[in-house]
């Protein structure tokens, strides 16, 4: 078990190192369109050999990649060229909103599919299961900012019920909650029919397994054997998954957050890529990249955890 | 031609070939999802090849004082605008038939790249092993921890149409600006696409390996590429025809989508993606402008996910 933890981390880390060493290669290698960019379009060559001079990008390429990630790893991004802020400031508050938001939707749609999930694997082929599926195919084809469209013509313009921006301009409180509505809503519809069809399909296949069919034989009540047997077995593969996940879900969070302007990681690294701003961009997708690494690490351990067959092998 | 001739003339094959796309054709039919899904894809393809002949509006041609129009309204020169006009003063029914082109044109290109690199890497990795397995599924998963639109903004920032390695394809290449920036799309979503078709086809093939035919092809002493080429991957296409389906489906959202964050196809051309946001700025009078192409959209992709649950129904049945 140590043993695969150990295994996990270092293949995790080899792939941050390899990450770094691409972003900074496809950021910083060319450092006149970066002194450009800094000093803008009409800067003379002089102005930008002396910034460079005086930054010290004039060091070997490999020194300077060296100071980049060892700055990293303390938190140190350096400054945004869009905001002239720290980057880790801008980092930090940006991760903390679109926490919350990737919070509440995770939390919303694991607690539907399961539900939905468990509904339909137990019964496959009876008509709630087939509705549950056609209705898990149709949400899963509409993209995220086709749906949003689609709920802000509905709850904003028609029924005037929800704003159809979520800026949070006084900050994140109680009174502009629904502010938060739509986003939530826009990703639950997206992300909840993939989960869904995994539980069903885990589902239905540990209800045609022998142990189940032994309980149910032996005169235990349907309930009890959903309950006990069925279920925590069921749920491996899909606890797995829907971490796994994570990452798609990160996807489509900053889609939604472009959608609706709200202020969190997703729209920090839009306005950055759109702007260009290197140092935002190479912080940005270094996270997004931790994160994912980060849950795949959390689900292939959890997976042997759960698993007994695996653990006690 | 190739076909009817072939098919009077009665060649085995060709008459092989016209019987099983029959054939296939009625096990698709008992599902009746996978003929709804088929029925939208057919649509939308046949839109996009006839568009030029039907009696359109030029999408491009922008009516003074016919701006932000609702559905089903005249303009002054007694044009009907079915679907209204857009914040320019464009018909959006021709600008959204034409876009239907653009995007199935693109993303079928990208889906074609990002799926023969993908299974090359795959049926490598799978039948060589050691270390070609070790590196491609190395790079494999290093591109895969990126999530996929970070990917894509990363990739397209750095090398993108309005970089230095854009603007150098654009002026000293001298290349037009829509191939330049259509090209780096599919680039870009071949690598965020490429490593998970050849996860999939790693995992088919390993388990196709261990197969009689393929240890008699290697007994025969058959080249590797041609074993790979011929032996394996043709074995595979069952699992890899649903998957592509799924696979372009979810191509077209992400052309779409770059599109949406302005990172897509250069204006003017009608591109869906680019159509929602461009109404997105005009708050509600935008929304008409919005809606048809977000219906669009998802109607095709839903199309493309019901014809894949369709033949994955049929493909399970047999």
């Amino acid at each position: 078990m140590l043993q695969l933890a150990g295994k996990r981390l270092i293949q995790m880390a080899m792939i941050m190192l390899t990450v770094s060493i691409l972003l900074f290669l496809s950021f910083e290698a060319d450092i006149g369109n970066l002194a450009t960019k800094i000093l803008g379009q009409y800067s003379t060559t002089d102005q930008r050999l002396l910034w460079l001079e005086k930054n010290g990008y004039n060091e070997p390429l490999v020194y300077r990649y060296l100071q980049w990630a060892w700055n990293a790893l303390r938190g140190d991004f350096g400054e945004s060229l869009q905001f002239a802020t720290p980057v880790s400031k801008l980092l930090k508050d940006h991760l903390l909103n679109t926490a919350i938001l990737g919070g509440l939707v995770f939390g919303i749609t694991v607690s539907i599919s399961l539900v939905l999930g468990v509904l339909s694997g137990i019964a496959e082929g009876s008509p709630r299961d087939r509705t549950i599926t056609i209705v898990a195919v149709v949400t899963t084809s509409i993209p995220e900012f086709a749906s949003a469209t689609i709920l802000v013509a509905i709850f904003v313009f028609w029924l005037e019920w929800l704003p159809g921006t979520s800026p949070f301009t006084d900050g994140l409180t109680w009174a502009d909650a629904n502010q938060l509505v739509l986003p939530v809503m826009v990703l639950v519809i997206y992300n909840f029919g993939y989960y869904t069809r995994m539980t069903r399909a885990s589902m239905a296949e540990v209800m045609t397994s022998q142990y189940v069919r032994t309980a149910i034989l032996k005169g235990l009540p349907y309930k009890r054997v959903i309950m006990r047997h069925a279920l925590r077995n069921a749920l491996i593969a899909p606890f797995t998954v829907m971490i796994l996940q994570l990452n798609y879900l990160l996807s489509g969070v900053i889609v939604t957050e472009v959608f609706f302007s709200y202020k969190g990681f997703g729209k920090l690294l839009y306005q950055a890529a759109t702007f260009n701003d290197s140092y935002v961009i190479e912080a940005c997708a270094m996270v997004a990249v931790f994160i994912a690494v980060f849950s795949q690490f959390v689900s292939d351990i959890g997976y042997t955890l759960l698993n007994p067959r695996i653990r006690l092998s | 031609m190739t076909d009817t001739t072939a098919e009077e003339t009665g060649t085995p094959e060709a008459r092989s070939a016209g019987a099983k796309f029959l054939k296939a054709f009625a096990l698709l039919s008992e599902s009746r999802i996978g003929m709804i899904g088929l029925a939208i894809v057919v649509f939308w393809v046949s839109m996009a090849i006839i568009v030029d002949i039907l009696p359109l509006q030029d999408p491009l041609a922008q009516t003074r004082g016919a701006v932000n129009m609702a559905m089903m309204s005249e303009d002054k020169t007694g044009v009907m605008h079915w679907m209204g006009t857009d914040s320019k003063g464009r018909d959006i029914l021709s600008r959204l038939l034409h876009g239907s082109r653009i995007v199935l044109f693109w993303s079928t290109i990208a889906t074609v790249v990002a799926y023969s690199l993908g299974m090359l890497m795959g049926v490598t990795a799978g039948y060589r092993g050691g270390w070609w397995d070790e590196i491609i599924s190395y790079i494999g998963n290093v591109l895969l921890a990126f999530p996929q639109i970070v990917l894509l903004l990363v990739i397209l920032s750095a090398f993108g149409p309005t970089s230095t390695f854009g603007l150098w394809l654009k002026s000293t290449l001298g290349l037009d600006k829509t191939i330049v920036s259509g090209g780096l799309i599919v680039v870009a979503i071949t690598f965020s696409t490429a490593p998970q078709v050849a996860r999939i086809v790693r995992g088919i093939v390993l388990d196709l390996k261990t197969r009689d035919y393929i240890a008699a092809a290697e007994v025969r002493g058959e080249r590797p590429l041609r074993i790979m080429l011929v032996e394996l991957l043709p074995n595979a296409r069952g699992p890899l025809i649903v998957d592509a389906c799924l696979r372009l489906g979810y191509v077209i959202i992400t052309i779409a989508l770059l599109g949406f964050l302005s990172l897509g196809l250069p204006p003017p051309d009608p591109d869906w993606g680019k159509m929602i946001s461009e109404g997105r700025e005009w708050g509600y009078f935008g929304l008409n402008m919005m809606l048809w192409p977000a219906l669009a959209i998802s109607s095709l992709v839903l199309g493309l996910n019901l014809l894949a649950d369709g033949l994955r129904e049929i493909s399970l049945r047999d």
